[in-house]
């Protein structure tokens, strides 16, 4: 059953749920919504539901499941795959309303939330007591943690201290059924099967998250942060592969290309990066006193022998938070280049990195893109930005398959098409480079466990074609 | 809902104007989408809505000159619900000029003969008739004051629905006439003369804010600099800009320029961030949207002059220099960063500086001084719901700070905390950061 053939009905319904300012269903309100922060895939909700707790959550989607209407859970929109694209006339709940901190529990390391509180805003709000959230995408200023946890985000330091996954302690979701579940335990030790793990990165498709239990990080005794600048992009990843095998593990290790630079220097987030060169690598080392400037002294000696223009070390903390604000103002910066950006988020092994950002670059030029790297080089996480203008459609189309040249050569030399942006829309069909038929039939077997009715995000993550029960007798 | 709506085909429509609808267009692409504007926009903050989100508006500007949706009422509130904080500009890697997008998307409005309603109507009377005319103002202003006087508007006030009633508690008492005389044309420098500059004294400002002006005059003297306050200098024409009327703004452009260019001084210096945030972009009303673009070479050489010599009065005595109050004031002054001069002038660091060489005054931050009061200009009048809650954000991070006076650079956000702090009980002090020098200068006398 579709929306439009029963909408009236269906919204008077909605509005039962929730107060007038919390339901938009004009045109006009509805269409800021047909996007995410990929703006190049896009598609027209029947409505936008703005819940205000779990109980409207928990009426929404019984409401949704007895018509037939599919949902789109959202947070800031920030996302980088189409994540929160709403396909197919699906209503968007849009979790920007739930967003208390409803506890911190600072002796035992963890708050529980609703997912729409900001990022940046929990870190701040434990930062008095030492503490923050370690996930730090770079969109942390702005996006939802409810957002983090659905794509299991990662971040620079997502190096060292892992992506979302490992700082999510447990979840209350209301599965696609409408029923409300909690997984996981604030003591990090649940027993049974590990379904806040599963459900975190599931991207929405198999339940709304109403609330969460994530874990603070302490704040490491010291931090230091070296800009290391090079002339030539492939020299920097050569210098990356030396410091990871000298043993040191430092908390990030970031490159940015002359073009990103430039960008980025243009901006109100210009952090005093040199745009004369060809790429910076930013090291960050943290630890107690003692080591850590060792630690510095051995990178410093390193990266002069890597072939570094120049090393320096942020003079105080002023200048080390410019870096990041910098470098983590890259997405939008590409506005200055041209109207749209479209950025790729392909791994491959670290010890690939500098030939494949050749390929990367032989593969911008050859088809006439206007192409900048930037990415979490520690992780071998790619982010090549194209930058193009949607209105040109033959552009459009030249880098739509660039991005594909790409995403098969990574898969190719041992990698794979998404490091933390997730699967979203844009790569659901890519996944068959990664997974047999039969490997996707169990994914959808999982899925439909959840969501047997296929109405939680639809048309996500897993490829559109083919039922599991076709390719997968064994499975029912 | 959408009966105001004109649907039109592309850019043919009545009223619009193609140029302007190109800009808008060009500006639009500016936005790549990534959403760190969000958290930093006051209506976004209160309502979770990206509709009500820099990033939202933008789409729907791309919308509208992209014919995908019409320019309907909805479209325009939505322009309306903005504030006009600049803060998504200071939060945009892509430097998106939202300020002069928000009032493009205003002029075709007004072009398109969007804007209807009988407060609108008045709204544009008032700023078309009354503000730009010095005589006709004095006039009004005398008139309100004579009805505070014999405490009419007390009365009036008691008869109003109390939202309405805040409205009237923000019209601060006002002087007798002869308190509100106009300011002399020059003022000697103390000492070796250090510079000559021009004063720009702005429309309500004599009337509203005399101690602001007079200490303005003072400080600058006592500093060393000469002070030329042209007599022919109008209005700013930053609330008709913003209201999209800029055909009134570029006619009172004009005549500024004139006025600052005929009394040859080095700087022109605002001590209202309203006024200077608007001066400084006035090139932004002359290019490309239509009827402006006939501008001569000559025309635009002027006004890039007026908006390069634009100083705020803070930023130009840091900048300089200032002698050193030597008088002791023991305070805890929270100072609170205005819009247009974080967001618009990028004057952070100047006003704080000052404030921190007057010996014994103790500064103290509040949690996020850069974002907005709910003042902007006049939208506590025409919102008065969204203006109060953004208010009451405000009001709760200054009480956590707890100081005795909050000290702002912008007329509007000064009248926003009188009114609001009176209504709460609170005895904090407000000053403009001019007068809490000035005062520190007159102890030692």
């Amino acid at each position: 059953m579709h929306v439009s053939r029963h909408k009236f009905a269906f919204v008077e319904a909605l509005r039962q749920i929730v107060a007038r300012d919390c339901l938009l269903l004009e045109p006009e309100q509805l269409l800021p919504y047909e996007c995410d922060a990929l703006a190049v895939h896009a598609g027209m909700p029947s409505a936008v539901v703005l819940p205000e707790n779990c109980e409207q959550v928990v009426s929404i989607v019984k409401l949704c499941g007895a018509w037939g209407v599919p949902f789109v859970p959202r947070g800031a929109g920030t996302g980088l795959s189409g994540g929160a694209l709403p396909a197919d006339g699906a209503v968007i709940l849009e979790c920007s309303r739930m967003n208390r901190i409803l506890d911190v529990n600072v002796e035992d390391r963890y708050a529980v939330i609703e997912p729409g509180v900001i990022n940046a805003d929990l870190s701040k709000a434990v930062a008095s007591h030492g503490l923050f959230f370690a996930p730090d995408p770079s969109s942390q200023l702005a996006c939802s943690i409810g957002g983090n946890i659905a794509e299991n985000s990662g971040g620079p330091h997502t190096f060292k201290y892992g992506a979302t996954t490992e700082h999510v302690l447990a979840l209350e979701v209301v599965l696609p059924d409408g029923t409300l579940r909690r997984f996981g335990s604030p003591s990090g030790f649940a027993s049974g099967f590990d379904l806040a793990g599963l459900l975190t990165g599931s991207e929405g498709t198999l339940g709304v998250i109403t609330q969460a239990v994530v874990r603070f990080t302490e704040r490491p005794e010291q931090v230091e942060t070296l800009l290391v600048v090079f002339e030539e992009l492939v020299t920097a990843c050569d210098a990356v592969t030396r410091i990871l095998r000298s043993g040191i593990v430092p908390s990030a290790l970031e490159i940015m290309d002359q073009r990103t630079i430039c960008a980025i220097e243009a901006s109100v987030y210009s952090g005093g990066l040199p745009t004369d060169a060809g790429a910076v690598l930013l090291v960050e080392l943290d630890g107690p006193a003692p080591s850590l400037a060792r630690h510095v002294q051995r990178i410093q000696v390193l990266m002069q022998a890597s072939g570094a223009r120049n090393v320096s070390v942020a003079r105080d903390a002023q200048e080390r938070l410019g870096f990041w604000r910098a470098r983590k103002s890259a997405f939008g910066a590409m506005g200055r280049i041209a109207p749209d950006v479209y950025v790729h988020d392909a791994v491959v092994p670290r010890t690939k990195l500098p030939e494949v950002l050749k390929k990367v670059c032989e593969i911008g030029d050859r088809y006439r893109l206007t192409l900048s790297n930037v990415f979490h080089a520690g992780d071998g996480n790619l982010h090549p930005n194209i930058s193009f203008d949607r209105r040109n459609a033959d552009e459009l189309q030249r880098v739509l398959a660039a991005g594909e040249e790409i995403l098969r050569y990574c898969v190719a030399v041992g990698g794979s098409i998404s490091g933390e942006h997730g699967i979203g829309h844009e790569k659901r069909e890519f996944l068959r480079l990664l997974f047999s038929d039969r490997d996707l039939a169990t994914m959808e077997a999982v899925r439909a466990v959840f969501d047997p009715a296929k109405l939680c995000n639809p048309s996500k993550v897993l490829p559109s074609t083919r039922s599991c029960v076709e390719s997968n007798p064994h499975l029912r | 809902m959408r009966a105001g709506g004109n649907s039109c085909d592309g850019f043919a429509c009545h009223g619009s104007d193609p140029a302007r609808m190109k800009k808008i267009s060009q500006l639009t692409l500016d936005c790549v989408h990534c959403g760190l504007c969000l958290p930093t926009c006051p209506t976004y903050r209160e309502t979770g809505n990206e509709i009500a989100s820099p990033r939202g508006r933008i789409y729907l500007m791309r919308g509208v000159v992209e014919n995908r949706i019409e320019f309907s009422e909805l479209v325009l509130e939505a322009m309306d619900l903005c504030l006009g904080c600049r803060a998504c500009e200071t939060a945009c890697p892509s430097g998106v000029r939202f300020e002069d997008l928000l009032e493009t998307m205003r002029a075709e409005a007004r072009g398109r003969g969007l804007h209807q309603g009988i407060a609108k109507r008045i709204e544009i009377f008032v700023l078309q008739k009354i503000v730009p005319n010095r005589r006709r103002l004095r006039f009004v202003v005398n008139v309100l004051h004579g009805l505070q006087r014999f405490r009419v508007l007390a009365a009036l006030r008691l008869l109003l629905p109390s939202r309405w009633q805040r409205r009237i508690d923000f019209l601060p008492p006002i002087a007798p006439p002869r308190l509100r005389a106009p300011l002399a044309t020059s003022f000697v420098a103390r000492g070796k003369r250090r510079a000559r500059v021009g004063y720009f004294v702005g429309c309500v400002l004599p009337e509203f804010f005399g101690s602001v002006q007079r200490a303005s005059l003072h400080v600058l003297a006592q500093n060393g600099f000469e002070v030329i306050v042209p007599d022919t200098q109008v209005c700013c024409g930053a609330l008709h800009a913003h209201s999209g009327d800029l055909e009134t703004a570029r006619e009172l452009l004009e005549q500024n320029v004139r006025a600052f260019r005929d009394a040859q001084v080095e700087y022109v210096i605002v001590d209202s961030a309203g006024c200077g945030a608007a001066l400084r972009d006035c090139e932004n009303w002359l290019c490309d949207d239509g009827e402006g673009s006939t501008a001569s070479p000559r025309q635009r050489e002027s006004w890039s002059w007026l908006a390069h010599s634009i100083r705020d009065i803070s930023e130009f005595l840091y900048a300089q220099g200032i002698e050193k109050p030597s008088r002791e004031m023991r305070l805890r002054v929270c100072y609170d960063d205005s819009c247009h001069l974080f967001h618009g002038q990028r004057v952070v660091d100047a006003p704080r500086a000052l404030l921190r060489q007057i010996p014994g005054l103790q500064l103290v931050e509040q949690e996020d001084a850069a974002a907005c009061c709910g003042a902007a200009g006049i939208y506590n009048l025409t919102h008065p719901e969204m203006a109060d809650a953004v208010w009451r954000r405000k009001l709760a991070s200054i009480e956590r700070a707890n100081p005795d006076v909050v000290v702002t650079g912008n007329p509007g956000c000064l009248l926003q905390f009188r009114a609001g702090f009176a209504q709460r009980g609170l005895s904090i002090r407000t000053l403009h950061p001019i007068e809490i020098l000035a005062e520190a200068y007159s102890r030692q006398e």
